[in-house]
């Protein structure tokens, strides 16, 4: 398979979590390497959002069994800000307003934040508008944006590409997108996409969680992979997801025996 | 006066108005002295307070808020005293308030304020203007404020020495805004501030009524009993910001009024810092048709300070509009008391009204009561209101969590955020920035 000789990003082995004594993930395996996409899909409530909440570090879910291992690292011992400091980026499915905080002090903020950790320099005001504004050409933001509280008011379109944004801002070694396209037209859709492809390199990697194909069709990925009831029940190539539009979910109990537990 | 608490506060008052009896603002009876009605005025107020009761925990307005302390306390009548230099209220200016008013425990210091407008309205102090305006004077002061059934109107009223005149003329925009800047010096002491803001038809103004304390000693208690009243006439437009930042130990007692007329706009923003224990009554009459209030009101407090802030929006003609924003901070032990009451008067069709009163529990010890009061009577309306009482939103704290922010540093973002959002509606940039800066620094400590 693809990028065979390069480094392992994220290495889930047996993921067990529940909220409120409910077991949600039931046993995920699932390897990420630098340079590839992995799009995560299955039917509402198969546990695809509950993992990309896990690996962000939720503080809803409790991880009962099994381990992850991100770039070497004990990632269930890290805080969600040890975990963002350390690259990993989770693009919310809903974003959250704060009304009061200007996007662009609360994004500054936030890449201040991460570059200092990550032992970098910290951008001024006047640098960071600058840095931010060429950021924002990418997925075709107005810069009005910048003065408007976070997220408030924004259109769904206009919340999923704040999200690319501070991903673009942020630079992570893995960018979880949670279903980034549900809620946008085929115009923002393509510009989300085309963010994404952007960012995406050889030396990170991404997992896209989304319901449908129409997103897969922008963002090619290197694996898909497809959930039902808290386990990943089979993966393919990109060719799965063509596949499941066509059947719906339904036709992967007619074979799931073939692939069931392989991991990527 | 039944209640034994009454006696030590007003028989003290009541010996001190005796004594002013024979002072210089009575001296001159004669019908044609202009400062005759305000004695009059005076007398009336004298009477009104003498009759009225100390407010106690048993009276429904002031069910949450307890000032029988206050009644123990034997404050005088500030009397003119030492007025500080120019330096020492610096970091209270307002660099676009280029026209200031000044008054130090009560009482007007004309070489601490400025006037550069004079061309654009008629501004001064009350006793300079009482002569020379006294018929326009003579038809607001007292019309707003009733003193009738509110004790600390009525002693406002009946130690009514000075105040801040601000007549804006029919037609007349004010660009800058006008700085009222009241000063206590004195503790064991009260002052009486007293406003009146007169919009004629078509007018527009922004003013800035701001309560401070510059004491040597801060641990001392004073009381400042304030009260202003704002008349908009057709069309007029007045921008009014209030803020509260008095000692930690002092008494904030106030009473706003604001009558509206047609087609005229009342937007104010008050922001409550200061105090040990503040009360805040607005009354907000929409009195002919499509006139329009927007209010929004910040408490930010900690430690045992107690916030209360009584509002009244009564919509007289139909097709007015008022929308109100009210939010509480508190953390420690601070207690922040919201009631809010709108009436929608029989007829006053086309009413569009929306209250919203959100309030943020910093501690498991902090206290806020809230009280949205909607009266309707009339039935092709939209009257909107809402109230919640909460901690910080955990999703909030996670997202900023997820963007590398530490919890700490996510917590006093949200809560500033919190605040700020009152602040956004503040319409000069300084005094915006230097809010905005205090509300950073209270909320860091949080």
């Amino acid at each position: 398979m693809k990028n065979q000789n390069n480094k392992t990003i994220l290495d889930v082995q047996n993921l067990h979590a529940n909220t409120q004594s409910t077991e949600i993930l039931k046993g995920i395996n699932l390897t990420v390497k630098s340079g590839e996409i992995h799009a995560i899909m299955g039917l509402n409530g198969s546990g695809k959002s509950t993992f990309a909440k896990v690996l962000a570090g939720h503080p809803d879910y409790t991880v009962t069994q099994g381990n992850i291992q991100f770039e070497q690292q004990d990632l269930l011992a890290l805080s969600p800000e040890e975990r963002a400091q350390a690259g990993i980026f989770l693009a919310f499915q809903y974003p959250i307003e704060i009304p009061g905080v200007a996007n662009s002090q609360f994004l500054r903020l936030a890449y201040n934040t991460i570059q200092s950790k990550r032992g970098n320099d910290e951008l001024d005001p006047l640098e960071f508008d600058d840095f931010v504004r060429e950021k924002m050409k990418l997925l075709e933001m107005n810069p009005d944006f910048l003065d408007r509280s976070v997220n408030e008011g924004f259109s769904g379109g206009e919340k999923k590409r704040n999200e690319i944004l501070q991903m673009a801002l942020l630079e992570p070694t893995l960018g979880i997108l949670d279903e980034t396209d549900s809620g946008l037209d085929i115009d923002a859709l393509k510009i989300v996409a085309k963010g994404v492809n952007h960012l995406s390199n050889a030396q990170n990697a991404m997992i896209l969680i989304t319901h449908y194909q129409r997103l897969l069709d922008h963002i090619v990925p290197d694996y898909v992979h497809v959930m039902e009831a808290g386990r990943i029940v089979k993966t393919g190539g990109k060719e799965l997801a063509l596949e499941l539009e066509k059947h719906g979910y339904d036709w992967l109990h007619d074979d799931r025996h073939n692939n069931v537990g392989v991991s990527a | 006066m039944s209640e034994p608490a009454n006696v030590d506060y007003l028989s003290c008052l009541f010996k001190s108005l005796d004594a002013k009896a024979d002072g210089k603002i009575n001296a001159d009876t004669s019908p044609e002295n202009p400062q005759s009605w305000l004695k009059q005025l005076r007398a009336q107020a004298i009477e009104n307070a003498g009759q009225l009761k100390w407010p106690t925990i048993k009276d429904e307005e002031w069910r949450f808020t307890d000032i029988s302390s206050l009644a123990k306390l034997p404050f005088k009548p500030a009397q003119p005293g030492q007025v500080p230099a120019l330096s020492d209220i610096q970091p209270y200016l307002i660099k676009e308030a280029v026209n200031r008013l000044v008054f130090v425990d009560g009482f007007f210091a004309p070489e601490l304020s400025s006037i550069t407008s004079e061309n654009q309205m008629c501004i001064g102090n009350l006793s300079a203007l009482a002569t020379q305006h006294a018929n326009t004077i003579m038809s607001h002061l007292g019309q707003y404020v009733k003193h009738q059934n509110n004790l600390f109107a009525a002693l406002n009223t009946a130690f009514l020495h000075d105040g801040a005149v601000i007549v804006v003329p029919q037609n007349n925009v004010v660009d800058l805004p006008v700085h009222l800047l009241f000063i206590a010096t004195q503790v064991e002491t009260t002052h009486y501030p007293r406003c009146l803001i007169v919009g004629e038809a078509n007018s527009k103004i922004t003013v800035i009524e701001d309560y401070v304390a510059l004491q040597n000693n801060a641990e001392d208690a004073y009381i400042t009993n304030s009260v202003a009243e704002f008349k908009l006439a057709a069309n007029a437009q007045i921008q009014h910001v209030r803020m509260q930042r008095e000692n930690q130990n002092a008494f904030h007692l106030a009473n706003c009024a604001v009558s509206l007329d047609h087609a005229s706009r009342y937007q104010a923003v008050s922001v409550s810092l200061g105090a040990k224990i503040s009360r805040y009554n607005l009354d907000v009459r929409l009195e002919a048709e499509t006139a329009e209030s927007i209010i929004n009101g910040l408490a930010l407090i900690t430690d045992q300070q107690l916030a209360d802030t009584h509002t009244c929006i009564d919509h007289l003609k139909p097709n007015c509009t008022s929308h109100q924003k009210h939010k509480c901070i508190a953390d420690d032990n601070a207690h922040a008391v919201f009631n809010g009451k709108i009436i929608v008067r029989p007829n006053t069709q086309k009413t569009n009204s929306s209250q919203s009163s959100r309030n943020l529990l910093l501690s498991d010890k902090a206290r806020i009561d809230t009280k949205p009061q909607l009266e309707i009577f009339a039935d092709d309306v939209k009257c909107a209101h809402g109230a919640t009482v909460g901690q910080l939103d955990k999703e909030e704290i996670f997202y900023l969590k997820s963007r590398g922010l530490s919890e700490l540093t996510a917590r006093n973002l949200l809560t500033y955020a919190f605040g700020a959002e009152i602040l956004d509606s503040v319409p000069v940039a300084s005094l915006k920035h230097t809010l905005e800066q205090i509300v950073l620094n209270q909320t860091q400590s949080c």
